[in-house]
């Protein structure tokens, strides 16, 4: 089979550095899927992406589509031939449409009726025919955002400015938006010229003559190679940010790393700020020493080679000079003020409409902490520096370096306080209470610190939800999920002894004091709950938990978020224990008999039979221990004195018949089983557990 | 090259693609893009090229005279074109060439920059143009103007004067940019900088602020009803300059802001609306014939 090769190239001004690299992905997926729907078989596709351009080259392409053989079904058998037994008019137009005769009609039965049908031979088509239909593929390439240009209809990420179309030295003809194929490029914008291609196999070798690295994969390791030797050289420490990497490499079609310096007097600002100017705001990597210091040096990528590079230096070195200078202007002026002027102007910004300014959020947090810390009951310095912090968490949000910064919410307010004479534990919290900021963000440390930010969290979520924000798919404007996953996750880790369920309710309290427009809906608690109880299941699910365990521990609530976990994991070794087999039996035996009735008090009057005597004697000498034990979230402990029943439920069930007809007996054995599976809920619902252990053979 | 040579060799390279050349409005302004001569111009089917130099306010930009990198008012270079010509990019890139800036002895970049104006309900795609790491020209092709899809789309570009002024002049401070031989930019903006900064921040009469923005509001809506655009607008962008001046002094809340900004938009989009409709109702005199064949079709 003859075989061609082929390239595609689209030329545009420059693209969006963040769609690149997913744009890339699509145009290879779709050229392949196009080329199999069109039965083209071929070697290779190659794909190619730089700010001005979208390339495929397909290596080789057969240059005709597969033939087929395809079964054409005609007219019935009954209407394809008529009594005589000759061809009917249908049947003759029928193989003549197929580019048959009659002769070629065989019959064959569908359904219990005879049809006609031929078999017909589909000679491949030519290649050249189909290529033309690459338009399709290139206008089903899709953007985060389209524009429209001149006076044109079309959408695309960026104009169109030339397309290539070449099958081998051929040009296959199509136009897009009034742009028409050529054999012709366009090499860098300052660097390269106007060339004819004449071998789409020797697309990317023509390019780097005309100083366009096409292939991103080959200008993100000459980007680091460059980065590296930079390193070895001067004996830096330049760490590699990937996602500024990916960027500066979508930035340049030709890329030459360099570096600049600045005036270490801008080293007195905090890092994080100067961290944020470089890479965000110049794409800049910082540079450290060996102890991991930042240095006055920053590393840029230019687009072109190394002629004058010396002014391409000295250029950002200026511009990097002004930002650093205000950043210092900002930290030299911020620290003017004070922090309960900061405070002041908090009662000025809108946090939300119904739940008033930050400085009313504010307020509720320390409520909150208050609320929190008494329940935890700290000692009274954590409490007082946890209330300062509370106090103080968002004075900075009002400072320069925040309001140009917006990232250091929370860092600079931990900076600033410190240089403001507060002590420490407050300091630390401030930045502390943000924390985590996202899925795998560290978690506040200090016992102040994580106090605020629950603190925080709550107000937010228990206010919103309270005035009808409530996350639903993709819309979760304040984030509730994730603060509410921060929320169990500092629970988790601090294993705090108090229930999720108590620090809803002093939330809930705090907002009934307040003057808050609520949400018209009446199921607001049961919309919090649910909330939560998502993210509870979510968590233990991240936690290896499966679902029927998740759902046996917080059956009876979430209640503390630590023990939950403790129980989910050992009720995921017992799901396959066998020595626990009997034990598990017998307990959810329990839970089912116990369904069927309620608890009215057990008579031990009533007790007819030893079993039963046991059993209820059982009861009462663990009770008080048990409880004791699930106080204290003792997981294993707990769940070892519930297995103490098995003899004895196992002994009362093979000797007790608990519906009996004698009502009075009946509701006796029940309330028993009742208080009994009271005990045993407090650990979890085990009946919702699909227990899978096997006895060995 | 001085700041007035500047704008010369702009002028005469945008007069040479047909660009019209118009002085700077005469209303108080944040943007070359408040401008009618962009606003309401780069609405609907006529074609329209344009270039001049607009004096913008930014009053919370206010820095007294002291920091060299910020002011009250700073110099745009604007340039519509509609529709965008194919080789505008290379154009603009000429006009760099013209004002001494060797592409291959620089990095020249264009860096994703979408551009939003919600008090105008405008909205376009586009660029920042990075000169050595130094953002030079605003560069964007209008999808939305007025609340209305800009349809042909129009491509505007917007030098920053002094920032383009301080690389070619290598200087730091914006003051000490030379505006023509032996006067500078310190010269002939120092005081009004320093008068205007006093006079936002410290000496501006509040209430006859909030009371301007409210007689203006409703002097633009009532001409806006006899159907004089051009009027109308003038008030809306005396609006804008009012609200401003107040939103630097700080005297406008965060959800106030949202209200007036609300307030503003709403009477741009009337107006915009209402432009297209009266250069319809004069039948788009700017149209050549076959345009005109296009927008019946």
């Amino acid at each position: 089979m003859s075989t061609t090769n082929i390239l595609f190239e689209i030329g545009l001004e420059e693209m969006p550095a963040r769609f690149l690299s997913d744009a890339e992905v699509q145009l290879k997926q779709k050229t392949q899927h196009w080329l199999t729907s069109i039965r083209l078989p071929y070697e290779s596709v190659k794909t190619y992406v730089t700010p001005r351009r979208l390339a495929v080259v397909i290596e080789g392409l057969a240059n005709k589509q597969l033939d087929q053989e395809e079964e054409a079904k005609g007219p019935a058998k009954k209407i394809a031939v008529d009594e005589e037994g000759n061809w009917s008019k249908a049947a003759i137009g029928f193989s003549k449409g197929q580019g048959k005769s009659v002769d070629d009609i065989y019959f064959k039965e569908v359904n219990g009726t005879s049809y006609a049908f031929v078999n017909k031979y589909i000679q491949g088509a030519s290649a050249e025919v189909l290529l033309i239909n690459f338009k399709d593929v290139i206008m089903d390439l899709t953007f985060p955002k389209n524009m429209r240009w001149a006076g044109k209809t079309m959408r695309f990420v960026r104009p169109i400015r030339w397309l290539v179309a070449l099958n081998q030295s051929n040009i296959i003809p199509f136009e897009i938006g009034g742009v028409s194929t050529s054999n012709s490029t366009y090499g860098h914008r300052f660097l390269g010229e106007q060339v004819t291609i004449k071998d789409p196999l020797m697309y990317e070798e023509l390019l780097a003559t005309q100083y366009v690295i096409a292939d991103s994969n080959e200008r993100k390791e000459r980007i680091s190679d460059q980065i590296k030797q930079l390193e070895q050289e001067k004996g830096w420490h330049i760490p590699m940010d990937s996602d500024l990497l990916e960027e500066v490499t979508q930035l340049v079609e030709y890329p030459t790393v360099f570096y600049g310096t600045f005036n270490d007097k801008f080293l007195t600002i905090p890092d994080e700020a100067l961290i944020t100017s470089m890479k965000e705001h110049q794409r800049y990597f910082p540079v450290l020493s060996d102890n991991e210091e930042l240095l006055p040096y920053f590393v840029a990528v230019r687009n072109g080679d190394n002629r004058s590079i010396e002014v391409v230096a000295k250029g950002n070195e200026k511009v990097l000079k002004a930002r650093l200078s205000d950043a210092m202007f900002f930290f030299e002026e911020d620290q003017k003020h004070s922090i309960e002027q900061y405070n002041a102007k908090l009662s000025r910004i809108v946090y939300q409409e119904k739940l008033g300014t930050i400085a009313d959020k504010v307020q509720r947090v320390r409520a909150l902490t208050d609320k929190i810390t008494t329940l935890l009951d700290v000692d009274q310095t954590t409490k007082q520096n946890a209330l300062r912090a509370a106090e103080i968490s968002k004075f900075d949000l009002v400072t320069n370096m925040v309001n140009e910064f917006t990232k250091l919410q929370g860092i600079m307010g931990e900076k600033y306080a410190r240089l403001f004479g507060e002590n420490e534990q407050v300091a630390k919290a401030i930045n502390e209470h943000y924390m985590p900021r996202s899925a795998n963000d560290a978690l506040p440390q200090s016992t102040e610190g994580a106090a605020v930010s629950i603190a925080d969290k709550l107000d937010t979520i228990i206010g919103c939800i309270s005035v009808g924000i409530i996350p639903s798919g993709s819309q979760d404007p304040y984030a509730l999920r994730r603060q509410a996953i921060g929320v169990l996750q500092i629970l988790q880790q601090t294993g705090w002894d108090v229930t999720v369920e108590k620090l809803i309710d002093v939330t809930k309290e705090l907002y009934q004091t307040l003057e808050i427009e609520k949400s018209s809906e009446d199921n607001i608690d049961e919309e919090i709950n649910s909330f939560f109880y998502a993210r509870a299941s979510y968590i233990l699910r991240e936690a290896t938990s499966e679902q029927d365990i998740i759902e046996a521990v917080l059956a009876n609530g979430i209640g503390n978020i630590s023990f939950a976990y403790k129980k989910a994991a050992l009720l995921t070794d017992k799901r396959h224990d066998t020595s626990f087999k009997d034990t598990q039996e017998a307990l959810v035996r329990v839970l089912n008999l116990a369904k069927k009735g309620t608890n009215s008090g057990v008579d031990a009057t009533l007790l007819q039979n030893a079993q039963e005597q046991k059993l209820y004697d059982n009861f009462q000498a663990i009770k008080v221990k048990y409880q004791e034990q699930i106080r204290a979230y003792e997981a294993t402990q707990s769940l070892e004195t519930l297995s103490q029943f098995t003899p004895f439920i196992h002994d009362f069930f093979d000797h007790t018949m608990v519906m009996t007809d004698d009502e009075q007996l009946k509701n006796n054995r029940l309330s028993l089983l009742n208080e009994i599976a009271a005990l045993i809920n407090q650990f979890a619902d085990l009946s919702k557990i699909e227990w899978k252990q096997q006895l060995n053979a | 090259m001085n700041i007035q040579e500047m704008i010369l060799t702009l002028q005469k390279h945008w007069s040479d693609q047909n660009c019209i050349l118009m002085q700077a409005y005469d209303v108080e302004k944040g943007a070359g893009t408040m401008s009618p001569m962009t606003l309401l111009r780069s609405l609907g089917p006529e074609p329209w090229n344009v270039a001049y130099v607009e004096p913008s306010r930014r009053p919370a930009d206010g820095r007294y005279g002291e920091n060299p990198n910020r002011l009250y008012q700073h110099h745009q270079f604007q340039v519509i074109m509609k529709p965008s010509p194919d080789n505008i990019q290379e154009l603009y890139l000429e006009s760099l060439k013209k004002l001494g800036i060797d592409p291959l002895a620089h990095d020249i970049r264009f860096v994703e920059d979408n551009w939003e104006n919600p008090t105008l309900g405008a909205a376009g795609l586009g660029w920042e143009v990075w000169l050595d790491g130094m953002e030079i020209t605003q560069f964007t092709y209008f999808q939305q103007i007025g609340g209305l899809e800009a349809k042909p789309v129009s491509v505007e570009i917007t030098y920053g004067m002094e920032r383009l002024a301080s690389y070619i002049q290598d200087k730091e401070n914006v003051f000490e940019l030379e505006w023509t031989d032996g006067v500078t930019v310190g010269d002939i903006f120092y005081q009004p900088e320093f008068e205007h900064s006093t006079y936002t921040f410290k000496e501006s009469d509040t209430e006859m602020l909030f009371d301007l923005f409210a007689t203006y509001e409703k002097e633009a809506q009532r001409i806006m009803g006899k159907g004089l655009v051009f009027p109308a607008y003038d008030y809306v962008l005396k609006c804008s300059h009012t609200f401003n001046l107040l939103d630097a002094k700080g005297v406008i809340s965060v959800t106030e802001r949202t209200g007036y900004i609300g307030r503003v938009r709403n009477l741009a989009r009337e107006i915009a609306k209402l432009y297209v409709e009266e250069r319809e109702r004069l039948g788009f005199p700017m149209l050549k014939e076959e345009g005109k064949q296009d927008v019946n079709n």
